[in-house]
């Protein structure tokens, strides 16, 4: 069976042109894909069934078990911490936020160690932005900033910008400009009709001299700035202000670099600047597939994208003291539920020690650097393979993901509706 | 079964000509009926005023937009937030509250229908997702046209038969309920860094007018027979002088339907300035008022400015732009492909500010002089006026001029020399607020005859009991018991179920979301043209097959069914 038009759940582009043929309950060939792509496609080792640790071995559970013990264990905690969200559907989503509330909790979501900066920066000046498809179809210059999407978001250039077809561009190749600006040359550097190379920890001072040249002040830009000429500075100003659409998408080389926020609202700044002379839109480089989704549902259902506190009853937020990292750094937490993502592979060396004192329940189909410090580990469908639901394209478009082959596995939705039926009940009075 | 039985209301019901009878109102299943048993629930209204459930003909609940108002925000989070209690979920926000907030503070104010006012077609599926989380009213969403490439290409090869039909997709793929212009063919422009000045100024590229778009797209709802008209957020929004544009835009309207309006223009207050600049901006209420009354074709909504702080959001981005240029607070912009676009900036209205105290006359001056009741709807164009937990306080301002002088001695002094308010003696009673909140907008979005805005048998039970005795409280002077009255129901009922009880919501509700979904003739179904096909594939960024809002989006819902004239 062949099937079309499937979405990729791998980064934050959710192309949605995929051919994936199944054979039985195997995927056998993928087509349009990226290798990221293909290979989640593919799959790797799934658990089999949940697990628990006894001692030093995993023993296997039933799924009625598995999620009897996460229930319990959240409802005893006193500060519970519900984490990841970014690898999992809307829908699953949506049931944490209710978790969360219930029992008093934190809900945090990758976005806290990954583009959290960049909301805060989003926060304080906005975000001019559009979907991707008015940059295809527009822009006749793309930057890159402290992103390298040949690595990370393989398809971005050839969906979106460098290699796509553009409405308005005669020959979207030729006609189209990309600028890289990284610390390095990247590969991306290497198909890029200008390269900036900064020197790391530069970015926010390139940011203000590019300001500075565009408000029209370039007799105050040194000779060079962290590394850039003059002579480049004022020739990137000026595509930019020729452009008749102008495009910046940047990665985590901007947002988590020394300035971290104030790079990104310098670049916003620099944008809406650049919007008095012409049209620019500034958008991130979004990770996991399912990333923007779940800062959406954080937002709708408690009015912030990540780092959400119920301790007190309302949503609380404050990014810094309601944040995963912080928490666990701070050993408050008591009990962690994590779905869709490992904190084990990315968190501090001080957090990790906190997890291993804590009891923790993970909701992930595969083995991975988290499993190491579960108690217990409940096998999940992945979506958009073996389970549907809502994503969010890092532009903010809704796709529903499609299930490509059935499995046994019960949907990450499936396992918290369970896991939050059982805590209302216990909390019935 | 259940059953309910209202004893004693004061009922006011418009579209069936009830103005204040005291009567029993019985409820069976959800809907109103003759008579129920004598096992039904009893809920004692003691003459308290009794209307059907208001409905917001145009609010900015659910989306992409207004979540982003809500993300930028955290500022406004922090303003309105309410924990877990019963069946309540935790809430935050003031101007742009969350999901559950919107639901509840609608509901303890009487509301059990909302329309959304802007939805773009791309990113349907957000806002029906944000729907399933407004548990306690019924929705519908308007969905943007106004930079349709499809469309502007079909109005330019002169093929209005074809603009229907692309209506007819969209609307049936997106779960959409009305058609939307915002800004026709400036949300387009704006992709370019530019606007449209007016109607007759053609759009960059496509080479169609505003005019164009409006009267096409106006001709092509009635081809497909759709419940409510189309729905126009006018070019030029916020202008001074922007009056004549306003006009120009109405005057192209030909009256096309006899149930209903033939078209809509939305937060006319935004549109009917005065001057050339900021420095003689004045009130044109008076001609735009003048110019509705004499034709039936056009129903308004006043989009009211109150003071305070609020957060803007429209599909019209270039309009943003100018407001973020002269605030110089944050902005948002989100262009979407091939459609429309959108902006957000945070403001705060002032008393001591003349351009806003004259906004604050102006919507007022609308509602006070356009003659029916039923062609100026209220709202504030939620929550770009203001919040609409302001309506109570709108409501009072009509009816009192008591409090219109009283507020007016507020406001920046210079105001009385640019605005027709102070001399307007006209109050309305509770007839004409029952009108404006609900017999009025149920009629203009065409959804009566779906039994809602009215309490006669098989209508909908969606019922508001205010704790407000009307023969006893005279509103020109005692205002404040208005205010109140109007802020907390006694009794809320939807579908037959009493869901708010003095401020506290009761259950946790399950919403029906309605849409419609026009029949078109085979020749006329854009998921077979080979032509839309193309275009479709090869400029948007999401499969065509990907496009369509599926079914599990939908819990409950109610399709409206067309047969369209092509």
């Amino acid at each position: 069976m062949i099937v079309k038009d499937a979405v990729c759940p791998f980064c934050g582009c959710l192309c949605d042109d995929i051919e994936v043929e199944v054979e039985g309950d195997r995927v056998v060939a993928v087509t349009n894909a990226c290798e990221l792509g293909t290979t989640k496609f593919m799959g790797e080792k799934r658990l089999k069934n949940p697990i628990q640790r006894v001692g030093d071995e995993w023993k296997d559970i039933t799924y009625d078990e598995a999620i009897r013990y996460a229930a319990d264990m959240l409802l005893s905690a006193e500060r519970p911490l519900l984490y990841g969200w970014s690898g999992t559907h809307g829908e699953a989503q949506c049931v944490g936020v209710h978790m969360a509330e219930l029992i008093h909790g934190v809900i945090d979501n990758t976005s806290s160690v990954c583009h959290g900066p960049s909301i805060l920066a989003i926060q304080e000046v906005g975000h001019p932005g559009c979907t991707l498809g008015v940059v295809k179809n527009r822009a006749d210059l793309v930057i890159y900033w402290g992103s390298n999407p040949i690595d990370a978001h393989p398809r971005h250039l050839s969906r979106y910008t460098r290699y796509a077809e553009g409405f308005f561009l005669d020959n979207a190749f030729r006609d189209r400009k990309v600028i890289v600006v990284d610390v390095r040359k990247t590969e991306t550097a290497n198909i890029a009709d200008e390269f900036v190379q900064v020197r790391p920890g530069g970015d926010y001072a390139i940011l203000s001299a590019l300001r500075a040249i565009v408000q029209g002040k370039t007799e105050t830009i040194p000779r060079t700035v962290a590394g850039v000429t003059r002579e480049q500075l004022i020739r990137v100003a000026n595509l930019c202000k020729s452009a008749k659409f102008g495009a910046v998408y940047f990665g985590l080389g901007l947002t988590m670099t020394p300035g971290k926020y104030k790079n990104i609202r310098n670049a916003i700044e620099l944008v809406s600047e650049l919007n008095r002379h012409t049209k620019f839109t500034i958008s991130a480089m979004r990770g996991h597939y399912n990333v923007y989704g779940s800062n959406e549902v954080n937002t709708w259902m408690t009015g912030y994208p990540f780092g959400i506190d119920f301790s007190r009853g309302i949503a609380f937020y404050n990014p810094g003291e309601t944040t995963a990292v912080d928490i666990l750094a701070r050993k408050e937490c008591d009990a962690a539920l994590i779905v869709g993502s490992d904190p084990a592979a990315h968190f501090p060396r001080r957090c990790l020690e906190h997890l291993a004192e804590i009891p923790i329940v993970q909701l992930d189909p595969y083995p991975n650097a988290t499993t190491a410090f579960c108690n217990v580990q409940i096998p999940v469908a992945v979506t958009g393979i073996d389970a549907e639901g809502t994503a969010y394209r890092m532009d903010g478009v809704p796709i529903r993901t499609r299930r490509v082959l059935w499995s046994d596995y019960l949907s990450d939705e499936e396992v918290l509706s369970r896991m939050y039926a059982l805590m209302q009940e216990a909390q019935q009075p | 079964m259940t059953e309910l039985l209202v004893k004693n209301a004061c009922v006011i019901d418009p579209l069936r000509g009830i103005n204040g009878d005291v009567m029993d109102i019985a409820i069976r299943d959800g809907k109103i009926v003759e008579e129920v048993s004598d096992a039904a629930e009893v809920v004692d209204a003691r003459g308290m005023l009794t209307m059907p459930g208001g409905i917001d003909s145009h609010t900015h609940i659910c989306g992409t937009k207004v979540n982003f108002g809500r993300y930028m925000s955290p500022e406004d989070m922090r303003a309105g937030r309410t924990p877990r209690r019963g069946p309540m979920h935790a809430t935050s926000g003031y101007s742009v509250p969350t999901t559950y907030g919107n639901s509840y503070r609608y509901s303890v104010m009487g509301y059990t229908t909302l329309l959304e006012g802007a939805m773009a077609p791309l990113e349907a599926r957000h806002t029906h997702e944000e729907f399933t989380y407004t548990p306690l009213q019924d929705t519908m969403a308007n969905t943007l046209f106004d930079g349709n490439w499809a469309i502007m290409e079909a109005i330019r090869d002169g093929d209005i038969k074809r603009v229907a039909a692309i209506i007819a997709w969209t609307l049936s793929a997106v779960k959409g309920f009305g058609v939307k212009l915002t800004n026709p063919g400036g949300t387009e422009a704006w992709q370019w860094g530019k606007n449209v000045s007016c109607i007759r100024d053609p759009v960059p590229y496509f080479e169609v007018t505003p005019a164009e778009i409006i009267r096409s797209v106006v001709e092509a709802n009635e081809l497909l027979h759709l419940p409510h008209s189309v729905h126009l957020h006018c070019n030029n929004l916020g202008t001074p002088g922007n009056y004549t544009c306003t006009l120009g835009s109405m005057g192209l309207i030909p009256d096309l339907n006899p149930k209903r309006q033939t078209l809509y223009a939305t937060h006319v207050q935004y549109h009917a300035y005065g001057g050339s600049g900021w420095k003689d901006f004045c009130s044109k209420s008076e001609p735009i008022a003048n110019f509705v009354s004499m034709r039936p074709q056009i129903v308004i909504d006043m989009g009211q400015v109150m003071f305070g702080r609020t957060t803007t959001m429209t599909a019209d981005g270039p309009m943003e732009f100018n407001l973020y240029r002269l605030h110089h607070d944050k902005w948002s912009n989100h262009d979407v492909e091939l459609e429309t676009g959108s902006g957000i900036i945070p403001v705060v209205y002032r008393r001591k500010n003349l351009v806003n105290s004259i906004m604050w006359s102006i919507g007022l001056e609308l509602a006070l002089l356009t003659k029916s009741p039923w062609q100026c709807l209220l709202t504030t164009d939620n929550p770009n006026g203001a919040p609409f937990v302001k309506y109570p306080e709108i409501i009072a301002l009509l009816m009192s001029k008591r409090y219109r002088d009283a507020e007016f001695a507020t406001v920046h002094p210079d105001t009385g020399s640019r605005v027709p308010l102070p001399a307007i003696e006209r109050e309305l009673d509770w007839n004409e607020i029952a009108v404006m909140t609900r017999a009025g907008a149920a009629r203009a979005l065409g959804i009566q005859d779906l039994g809602k805005g009215h309490l006669a048998p098989g209508a909908d039970a969606d019922i508001a009991i205010y704790p407000l005795k009307i023969d006893e409280v005279d509103p020109s002077a005692e205002y404040q018991k208005v205010i109140d009255g109007f802020s907390q129901t006694e009794y809320t009922i939807k579908r037959g179920r009493v869901v708010a009880r003095r401020g506290e919501c009761l259950v946790h509700g399950s919403n029906a979301t309605f849409w419609v979904r026009p029949k078109v003739p085979e020749n006329y179904d854009m998921s077979k043209d080979p032509d839309f096909i193309e275009k479709f594939e090869r400029y948007y960024t999401v499969r065509m097959s990907n496009y369509p809002v599926q079914e599990e989006y939908l819990s409950r819902n109610r399709c409206i069914e067309t047969e369209a004239d092509l």
